[in-house]
């Protein structure tokens, strides 16, 4: 892993990223760790103890040649390859498309996914259909494979007639029951103790569902992300923890979020099987996360599991990387690009070539565009139409109230 | 009908609820194996065994967020806050996430949460064990604000906010949990022989958003909650004016037609709560009844609040409203 890095010890510690704007982004070359470093152990027996070594090192299955190896090998099918490549590819282009649109003043505000496409897809991937999600901004990819329609997604995006949250919420901020994809919101964390809540009840309602939840480097220093932890460890409830480690919170590189050392060992003093795994290594991801189902399944509680990945892209639309990082930061990260791994790995085995790449572009992008035109249907940023005003008045409480009442009839639409 | 305090008729309202509806679970600190504090939760562990009410790690803000989490799944969490003056580690878990799920879900999600804390002073408990926050919760679209009074009312209000599809921030003014407060500290009766304490052993409710008219009258409106229900009755007496006393018992929504249908019939009103005065319910209450009553209004409306300061330990008899300040606000609306 990489050290933390201080500035100055006196008066007070402060750290600094490893790069800063002007200087030359070098991580020292590819991981040391390798895939087949870290044993699997029975997720039916394991205790915390016994990943120890995965908390502090890096679960991979990927290595630099793009060959899968190594004990934690979720050994998928060609099909199931092609399916988390599809669903990258989708989430990225899609990105690309709406970021687009957000600089032409389509959208108001947009946040990609870029560089961290692999986590929530291969996370969601692993799961069941049953189980919950419970995201934050940066896991919009989790309602590809539960089969959103872009259309509906785009439609929330511009805060359209369509939209099915009625132009209440910021771009981005998902809601999608159907896929049990929780209502996504800005206070960062909060989603986090809320989700040990959603295993709670699925636990004490006896169904087989795990829940899953994602916060950043940043926000694990939030109270969320302690409540949350602390109240898995007591009740052991079937959920599945994760600290993305993208490197930034906007501005702030995680050697400023905390003095500890990997995100991952905090989850080892709570008593919960914790793991560091490549967040770039499709497979990797896809494996630990049907461990922890499985473990949950079988009535052992939760894991807590450290992303180890890079922020490509800006943090949201509003945001300016190259005032703080080095511009080529991200294409000197070890682990590389997602889509780019799981690709070089499909053609090492034989299952894809450039051409069927250039061709599901293609065919992505095209969808991804006709998707934006049927969405404007319904209404565009500029002109609308938008929910019609009364909307600002429902589904404040299950039946309007008598003060809400008059304040609709005083606004008189 | 038995004969009950406040806390014995909270637990009966939260067995019926354990009782009648299999996801009801109860969580909070101590309120499991011990029972809470006040004793509120006694006896419902053993009853309802400890996966429906159990003790929670002492995170107030973990607690309001597993509610959350619960509620959108399928049950319908009452957990408690021990003092109110504890619940702003969880306020941003109430005031952005339970109040707002519903609305910015677009009703896809919603979490029937209800969250009960003890309030309000006289009970020597100093800044942090006494205060009133209610309005730093009527001030949040999305939840629903009860303070109940008597043991009558905290039964049926604690079953409807439970039964309520929408989160509830339930108030117990715990200054009367064993008896009705009348603004005297050496003189403090029990509920014993109360008619509010003569409470029905089965399953009731008192509707959300109904105010209680306590006693009938037609000089002058006062208006009032919790504790100062009762401090308010006292002023009234020694007052010798014939005041119309309303329990608001729900702050939101609020009763509109009894509070302005009282205020039109007496012409004058006082508004009493022991939250500070600025930006305090009382501020709202001040507003609402000058907009809908202002050609009714005889003089100008009082308010008898706690004052704009921390909450005092060995000096809060200073500092709550007593029934002599009350009395002398209802004397000032009869010289206009």
């Amino acid at each position: 892993m990489t050290e933390r890095l201080t500035a100055t010890t006196a008066p007070y510690t402060i750290g600094i990223p490893p790069f800063r704007p002007g200087e030359d982004a070098d991580f020292g070359g590819a991981f040391k760790e390798q895939p087949g470093d870290l044993w699997r152990p029975d997720p039916a027996t394991c205790t915390s103890d016994d990943t120890a070594p995965h908390a502090r090192g890096l679960l991979r299955v990927l290595n630099d040649k793009g060959e899968a190896k190594g004990e934690w090998d979720p050994k998928l099918n060609s099909n199931e390859l092609i399916q988390g490549l599809e669903y990258m590819m989708r989430l990225r282009i899609f990105d690309d498309r709406m970021i687009k649109m957000q600089r032409t003043g389509k959208l108001s505000f947009y946040m990609r996914s870029f560089g961290e496409e692999a986590v929530a897809i291969a996370q969601t991937m692993a799961l069941e259909n049953q189980d919950w999600i419970f995201p934050s901004y940066r896991q919009p990819g989790a309602q590809f494979v539960r089969e959103r329609d872009m259309v509906s997604m785009i439609c929330h995006c511009i805060g359209n007639t369509e939209d099915n949250v009625r132009g209440r919420q910021m771009p981005v901020h998902y809601t999608y029951k159907e896929g049990r994809f929780i209502s996504i919101s800005s206070p960062v964390g909060t989603q986090f103790s809320q989700a040990v809540g959603v295993a709670m009840a699925s636990a004490y309602q006896k169904k087989d569902e795990v829940c899953i939840s994602w916060l950043g480097d940043g926000t694990s220093a939030q109270g969320d992300y302690h409540y949350a932890l602390n109240f898995a460890s007591t009740f052991k409830p079937p959920v599945i923890l994760n600290v993305v480690n993208n490197q930034w919170a906007i501005s702030t590189h995680a050697n400023l979020a905390t003095g500890g050392r990997t995100f991952a060992e905090r989850g080892l003093a709570y008593d919960i099987p914790s793991f560091r795994v490549d967040g770039n290594d499709f497979l990797a991801l896809y494996s630990i996360t049907k461990w922890a189902r499985d473990r949950a399944s079988a009535g052992m509680g939760p894991t807590h599991i450290e992303v180890y990945t890079y922020r490509a892209g800006a943090h949201s639309s509003s945001d300016d990387p190259s005032a703080y990082r080095p511009n080529d930061e991200a294409s000197c990260w070890p682990g590389g690009d997602p889509i780019q791994r799981l690709k070089d790995h499909l053609m090492l085995i034989g299952e894809w070539d450039e051409e069927k790449h250039e061709a599901l572009a293609q065919k992505i992008d095209d969808e991804v565009m006709a998707a934006y035109k049927e969405a404007c249907e319904f209404g565009d940023l500029a002109s609308g139409p938008y929910p019609p005003a009364s909307t600002i008045f429902t589904e404040v409480y299950e039946t309007v109230p008598w003060h809400i009442q008059e304040q609709r009839e005083e606004l008189g639409k | 009908m038995a004969d009950m305090n406040m806390i014995k008729s909270l637990n009966s309202a939260l067995s019926i609820a354990l009782k009648e509806d299999p996801n009801v679970v109860i969580f909070g600190e101590d309120v499991g194996y011990f029972g809470g504090v006040f004793r509120v939760t006694e006896g419902l562990q053993n009853e309802y065994g400890p996966h429906r009410v159990f003790d929670s790690p002492l995170a107030e803000g973990g607690i309001a967020a597993i509610a959350m989490g619960m509620g959108l799944n399928g049950l319908r969490p009452v957990a408690e806050i021990q003092f109110a003056d504890y619940i702003f580690p969880a306020y941003d878990q109430i005031v952005n996430e339970i109040a707002k799920l519903r609305h910015r879900s677009g009703g896809e999600f919603w979490s029937p949460v209800t969250i009960r804390t003890p309030a309000g002073g006289g009970i020597k408990g100093g800044h942090h064990h006494s205060q009133s926050p209610e309005s730093q919760f009527t001030h949040t679209p999305g939840l629903k604000v009860v303070y109940c009074s008597n043991p009558y009312n905290a039964k049926g209000l604690l079953l409807a906010s439970i039964e309520c599809n929408d989160p509830v921030i339930f108030f117990e003014p715990k200054r009367c949990y064993r008896g009705p407060f009348y603004g005297d500290p050496h003189n403090v009766p029990t509920w014993s022989g109360h008619p509010d304490a003569d409470v029905p052993e089965d399953h009731y409710i008192v509707p959300l958003e109904q105010a209680r008219i306590v006693r009938e009258g037609s000089a002058c409106t006062v208006i009032a909650y919790g504790t100062m229900v009762h401090v308010a009755e006292q002023a009234i007496k020694d007052s010798g004016i014939d005041c119309e006393l309303v329990d608001l018992q729900t702050l939101v929504p609020w009763d509109r037609d009894t509070v302005v249908n009282s205020v039109k019939k007496t012409g004058r009103c006082v508004i009493v709560h022991e939250a500070p005065k600025t930006s305090g319910f009382g501020a709202e209450m001040s507003a609402s009844v000058q907009e809908r009553c202002f050609y009714h209004l005889e003089a100008p409306i009082q308010r008898v609040t706690g004052w704009d300061t921390p909450f005092p330990h060995t000096t809060e008899w200073d500092y709550l409203p007593s029934p002599q300040r009350i009395a002398e606000a209802i004397k000032k609306t009869q010289e206009e």
